[in-house]
């Protein structure tokens, strides 16, 4: 048999802390738990008039977007600003690769600018790994986001709120509602809310829209939204991307929002106290009501203002990781 | 020059044997087995004590890379590396460059394989143009020059009425179209299993839909052209229960499956490792089991390597982006052996699907050790053990997954119509 590749080999260190953030795939509850701490902490931060720490102060932090993305780059952005970091912001997107670059030699030219961290967004799933493993062993990765695969900042930007809102995990039903199959952000919300303990997690969508075997990552099925919204603590919409309609796989957006869109009517099959959820950007009238992402029970902004406490806490733990990681394998 | 090889387990499924004895050979044919011929006098005694000497093996699957992709091997590495694997005799898929669907490529690989003077060549020539898909290439010329089947190397051919005339063309020759089944559409852009695995990592799968409607297209249309189709890498379950009913009805079908594909499932793609995307994918743990109870029943006719060796580069990449493949002549032996010593697979199968096996799928002659046969022999200590690593991996190409494992069964010595190739 090859060598198993687990995720944790490669973004926890020797003594189990993370040094590269790409997945939540095998992080424990305790650690999940403490990256959650740490952001609330940095909440208290963000509302200093002077909103610095000096936790990341002369590390290079470069931003490495090879797929377009104004929020997430500029939440990091400033997350790694407010963590007292040199940031280079560049959007390779295609510019490298059509000259005929490959990743590699990119990313070997970025490591000799003796970055520190690179934050990673890729269209192709598993490429923070590929990066993490093969070409940069010495900078920390962070994954903002790799093809279908994970978002795991975004998802814990998500626990963030919820436990905001709901105090605890314990006992919550939780519905991800919308595109499941090529959303990253669905996959690392699913495996977040395992580990943390919620009750169920459901999805709910039309079978096109799901990926084989998705109970497998421990969620429950729906196709309807009056079953699948039923008494629900969370509802979390996805996105849904226009070329979908191309693929067959839906029909028309006017039928997916009559079955899937969130309406004041059917945030009626929800608990009361149900919190609206979307990682955006959001499609009005698509996958979502205005006056449902607007009404009371969203907490959609509250999402973006967490995401700079989540990342900086990601950040600084990955850095402290690393270092430690890169000092015992020094010799003296 | 007479050679004896002495006191190994002799294996050969085709007669039925299966003993220590020794094995004599003459002017590069089999002479005799057990008792030497009147008045032979040995001028090259091979010791084989404690090992296993079987018919040399024949692959239906190793990528030379040569002419075009020399960066990734060569026609002398490659075939270097087949003797160091055991491996008499291989086939080269056509996709090449340019492709083999020319005399001249043909003539030319064939001419480099003499020269390199390891294992043999049969080189299978492109079913359709360039392997485009959409014209006939020269088969019957294919046929003189020297290929041993057509085929069109895992790329698609652009509609069934196209691949039905070239079925119908192949068998006016008398030749074997080799297809990897696997319907386009359903493959898309998938690179892994589409299964649990697929959906954790995000990663665009490959239904089982997509080969097993492309086996039963395969089946009908062997059916209706009467063409030997030679269905290459089948990977699942249900793949395999319909090649066994298409056989059972008569129809001229054959299979065969990777030596990786009886070993791994997706499991392994679990940690993105580039190493592992392999085309066709690794699939569930059911139908690995399925396909090797499919090489017992014989249902699966043989097992190749499926060979191909890549730069370092080609695998550098992230998991969908890597160039898929598993360079796997020197480390097929080895594997099965370990299936071997399961009881999994018995030593009388491992040769036969080794060996014997893709003789049968090709029509060409060896695969045992009659006497009269050409001395195409693989001598293997079936115990002894080796690291995988760069340097003993003679193959350019160093990708492989075993990299730094210690795998047991080594090749001792590879003799090719009597003469010793690798030892």
């Amino acid at each position: 048999m090859a060598h198993p590749k687990e995720p944790n080999r490669l973004q926890l260190n020797d003594q189990g802390r993370l040094r590269h953030f790409l997945t939540l795939d095998g992080l424990d509850r305790a650690t999940l738990t403490e990256i959650l701490d740490t952001a609330d902490s940095f909440i208290e931060v963000g509302a200093r008039s002077i909103k610095k720490v000096p936790l990341l102060r002369g590390k290079t932090v470069v931003n490495l977007f090879f797929e377009a993305s104004t929020r997430t780059r500029s939440t990091f952005e400033l997350a790694a600003k407010r963590l007292s970091a040199d940031v280079l912001n560049l959007n390779i997107s295609t510019s490298a690769t059509s000259k005929g670059e490959s990743l590699s030699d990119t990313l070997q030219n970025l490591e000799a600018m003796a970055s520190d961290m690179f934050v990673v967004r890729h269209s192709q799933s598993g490429a923070p790994h590929f990066i993490a493993e093969s070409v940069t062993p010495n900078v920390s990765i962070i994954n903002a986001g790799d093809g279908r695969h994970a978002h795991p900042t975004q998802a814990m930007l998500d626990m963030l709120t919820i436990r905001q809102h709901k105090g605890a995990f314990e006992g919550l039903t939780v519905a991800i509602v919308g595109d499941i199959l090529h959303s990253r952000v669905a996959r690392s919300q699913i495996r977040a809310l395992n580990t943390l303990g919620v009750s169920e997690v459901r999805v709910i969508a039309p079978n096109t829209l799901l990926p084989v075997d998705i109970e497998s990552l421990g969620v429950s099925v729906f196709s309807t939204m009056k079953e699948g919204l039923d008494a629900v603590d969370v509802i979390i919409m996805l996105r849904l991307q226009k070329e979908r309609m191309e693929g067959a796989l839906l029909p028309s957006e006017h039928e997916f929002y009559e079955l899937y869109g969130l309406t004041t009517e059917k945030l009626e099959y929800a608990k009361p106290d149900s919190i609206v959820m979307h990682p955006g950007p959001i499609n009005r009238g698509v996958e979502i009501e205005s006056a449902v992402a607007d009404g009371p029970q969203s907490v959609i902004l509250n999402q973006v203002t967490n995401g700079i406490a989540v990342r900086m806490a990601v950040m600084s733990m990955a850095m402290s990781g690393q270092t430690a990681a890169i000092s015992a394998a020094t010799p003296e | 020059m007479n050679i004896e090889i002495k006191s190994g387990r002799v294996v050969d499924p085709v007669n039925g044997v299966d003993e220590v004895q020794s094995l004599y050979v003459s002017e590069g044919k089999i002479a005799a087995i057990g008792v030497p011929p009147e008045g032979f006098l040995a001028n090259e005694v091979i010791d084989a004590a404690g090992c296993v000497v079987s018919p040399g093996f024949i692959d239906l699957c190793t990528y030379l890379r040569e002419p075009g992709y020399e960066y990734k091997g060569t026609v002398a590495s490659e075939t270097f590396a087949a003797a160091k694997g055991g491996y008499t005799a291989v086939c080269c898929p056509p996709e090449t460059l340019p492709v083999n669907d020319s005399e001249a490529v043909t003539n030319l690989i064939l001419d480099l394989a003499s020269r390199a003077g390891s294992a043999k060549v049969y080189p299978i020539g492109a079913l359709t143009k360039g392997l485009k898909g959409q014209q006939l290439s020269e088969i019957y010329s294919l046929k003189q020059a020297g290929c041993v089947a057509v085929g069109n190397s895992g790329r698609p051919v652009a509609n069934l009425s196209v691949l039905k005339r070239c079925c119908e063309y192949a068998k006016t020759h008398e030749m074997s179209v080799f297809v990897r089944p696997e319907d386009v559409s359903l493959a898309s852009d998938g690179c892994v299993h589409e299964g649990a695995v697929a959906t954790r990592l995000g990663l665009p799968g490959i239904p089982v839909l997509a080969e097993t409607v492309a086996v039963s297209q395969l089946s009908l249309l062997a059916e209706e052209t009467g063409a030997h189709i030679h269905m290459s890498q089948l990977t699942s379950e249900k793949s395999v229960e319909l090649v066994a009913a298409a056989k059972a009805r008569g129809i001229p079908v054959t299979a065969d499956v990777s030596v990786q594909h009886l070993l791994l499932t997706d499991i392994a793609v679990s940690g993105f490792d580039s190493r592992l995307h392999c085309l066709p994918p690794f699939r569930s743990e059911a139908d690995r089991l399925a396909l090797i109870e499919g090489v017992n029943t014989g249902v699966i006719d043989a097992v190749c390597s499926q060979h191909q060796p890549h730069e370092a580069a080609a695998k550098q990449a992230p998991f969908a982006e890597s160039e898929p493949g598993v360079s796997s002549i020197e480390t097929a032996l080895p594997l099965l052996l370990g299936l071997e010593r399961k009881s999994v697979l018995s030593m009388d199968m491992l040769v036969r699907a080794l060996s014997a096996g893709a003789t049968r799928v090709l029509g060409v002659k060896g695969g045992s050790l009659s006497v009269g046969e050409s001395a195409d022999i693989c001598i293997f200590d079936p115990l002894a053990q080796w690291v995988v690593s760069d340097e003993s991996i003679k193959s350019l190409g160093k990708n492989t997954p075993w990299d730094g494992i210690e795998l047991q069964g080594l090749v001792k010595a590879t003799l090719v119509d009597g003469h010793t190739v690798y030892a």
